[in-house]
């Protein structure tokens, strides 16, 4: 039996790991959740973006810096993305459910793999002034560049909250996911709409990407763990609710964080993959599903 | 009747290429182009015949070839048994697999796949019993039958397995399961409304899927001489055995074989002269073409090629 003391540092680790694991989810909670494209290579990207950020600090730049320069470019990335998606597979509309599974599973090992050929195996990390120290607080100590991560992960998920919730364009992207035909109607083009969201989702991920690697340190197979993680978050979040996700990641967070303390690190790959297989199991629509 | 003599004669040749004086290499690149043989047409069993896409082909091989060791650990079983073995353990996981495509469907059920290859490798991480995260290593028998070496031993064993596995899979694909798994795959509520038995046909589909693989992955631990769980559920499994069938064509039989034939023997080529890294992406990036220009593989292509020179 672990003592309380202990049990509350695991859950406050849990708190930011959690809210941690909600932002790396963002992009695929609007692209899977919102706009149903099965995103199997949403993980891949992540690393992508971790490793640009890694170049691009190279430059002396600060991570999140290089991260929110990212951005833009994943944007871009997102769009030709979607856009070559819907023009092979939606439109057609010819049996997508094998093929574009297949399709970006496919793209995320080519990109596992170009990172493997270009990086090596080996584990990357930058440098800022706020890794490495931890604030101290009485007797618990927070690792800075988690209070970071901490900071960027409550960023953006109110900012896509309000997007969502404020903007005309967010409106539609919510809209699309439940209704194109409705849509259509109301005189917005849901294929613009769609590209749009799926830009902004592997945006996020360039950000989420930059965050990854100020946590710790990254790999280019590393991308294969993040399945579990971000779709355990995406899938017990309910798809496509944004307040949700931050929910899930902080159910994620803390289970995996006490299930550390309790049985090792070596247990911990478990704890994501075992919630997603339950909550499939139970309840596939989520924990506040539509 | 013609594919029984065709397939009779194809061991026969197998046979006599595992007696005859040529190189060790041929027998142990051949022993995985064999085994790819196995995976793909498991694979296109579910994948191919169904719709249902299995991403956790590593979770059944791992069953196979850990329940082998197991076997041979602790009562010493001969290969056959730790072939049969692995084949039903890793049918019963199909089995269960094939429970979770109820409430499942497209990339949920995909996704799923994944979990059960996570949480499975994190169990044997965590498993003394079978060498835990650093592995196991293990003693081949001097049981020979009339081989020269062990590693044409196995050659041959995958080539009975791999004739064995596309018999069962051209069974099916004519056989009352095949139709049936199509209407599943073509549209699971009008399949159900024509009083197809669709949760039983599914998970007759599953388990046939996972016990194939799993037998696939039974010889690994003696092929090897050690087994370990990295290796053992790598994903890059998953990557090969859905890319080769649907490269392939999956509407067929012969899909999955031609796939299996040609990428396999291409990553043994592009291991030994380039790198390990390099024989994934050729699959990701095949896959990735064929899908978007030819979505009915190689088998698709003959069809328009016949037909245009017509």
């Amino acid at each position: 039996m672990i003592s309380i003391d202990l049990l509350f540092e695991a859950v406050l680790f849990g708190i930011l790991l959690g809210c941690f694991y909600a932002a790396v989810s963002l992009g695929l909670s609007v692209a899977f959740g919102l706009l149903d494209v099965p995103y199997v290579a949403h993980p891949a990207l992540l690393i992508l973006g971790s490793y640009f950020t890694f170049l691009l600090s190279k430059t002396g730049l600060d991570p999140i810096i290089c991260g929110l320069l990212l951005m833009p470019v994943f944007y871009l990335i997102g769009i030709a993305l979607y856009r070559f998606y819907y023009e092979t597979f939606e439109r057609r509309s010819s049996d997508t459910g094998v093929r574009g599974l297949a399709f970006f599973f496919g793209i995320a090992f080519i990109i596992e793999v170009c990172l493997i050929l270009v990086f090596g195996v080996d584990q990357r990390t930058v440098s800022a002034t706020y890794i490495g120290s931890s604030l101290e607080i009485g007797e618990y100590r927070f690792p800075y560049r988690m209070l970071v991560a901490f900071g960027i992960a409550i960023f953006l998920t109110t900012l896509l909250t309000l997007y969502f919730s404020k903007t005309f364009n967010g409106r539609a992207i919510k809209a699309v996911g439940q209704d194109e035909g409705a849509l259509r109607l109301m005189g917005a083009n849901p294929v613009k709409i769609k590209q749009l969201a799926f830009g902004i989702a592997t945006a996020v991920n360039a950000l989420a990407g930059a965050m990854l690697i100020i946590v710790g340190p990254v790999e280019p197979a590393m991308d294969r763990i993040y399945i579990g993680r971000t779709f355990c978050v995406v899938v017990l979040a309910g798809l496509g609710s944004m307040s949700g996700t931050l929910v899930a990641g902080l159910i994620l967070g803390i289970s995996e964080s006490i299930v550390m303390m309790t049985f090792g690190a070596s247990w911990a790959p478990a704890v994501s993959f075992g919630l997603l297989l339950l909550m499939l199991g139970i309840r596939p629509q989520g924990l506040f599903g539509r | 009747m013609k594919y029984s003599i065709y397939a009779f004669l194809t061991l026969l040749g197998f046979l006599g290429l595992s007696v005859m004086n040529v190189n060790e290499y041929v027998f142990f690149a051949g022993f995985v182009i064999l085994q790819f043989v196995v995976l793909a047409t498991a694979w296109n069993i579910l994948g191919g015949y169904a719709g249902y896409v299995n991403f956790g082909v590593p979770a059944f091989i791992a069953v196979g070839a850990y329940t082998a060791v197991v076997l041979f650990k602790s009562i010493s079983a001969p290969l056959v048994v730790q072939i049969i073995g692995g084949g039903i353990l890793a049918g019963l996981l199909g089995l269960m697999v094939g429970l979770l495509t109820l409430k499942l469907r497209g990339i949920f059920f995909s996704i799923a796949t994944v979990a059960v290859v996570f949480i499975l490798e994190t169990v044997v991480m965590n498993w003394r019993y079978v060498g835990g995260a650093t592995g196991l290593q293990l003693t081949r028998p001097p049981d020979l039958w009339f081989f020269d070496t062990y590693t044409r031993m196995l050659f041959f064993v995958m080539a009975v397995l791999a004739i064995g596995s596309v018999s069962i899979a051209r069974y099916i694909q004519d056989s009352f399961l095949g139709r049936g798994l199509r209407a599943v795959r073509d549209s699971e509520e009008a399949a159900e409304c024509s009083g197809v038995p669709t949760l039983k046909i599914k998970l007759i589909a599953c388990t046939i899927s996972g016990a194939l693989m799993g037998v696939a992955g039974a010889p690994m631990p003696m092929y090897l001489s050690y087994i370990e769980p990295t290796a053992t559920f790598n994903l890059n499994y998953s990557i090969s055995a859905l890319g080769m069938p649907i490269i392939g064509g999956t509407s067929h039989w012969i899909g999955p074989v031609i796939g299996a034939l040609l990428l396999a023997t291409i990553q043994q080529i592009v291991t030994v002269t380039v790198s390990n890294e390099l024989n994934v992406l050729v699959v990701g990036v095949l896959l990735v073409l064929f899908v978007v220009l030819a979505p009915d593989g190689i088998l698709g292509l003959i069809k328009k090629w016949k037909q245009s020179s017509k």
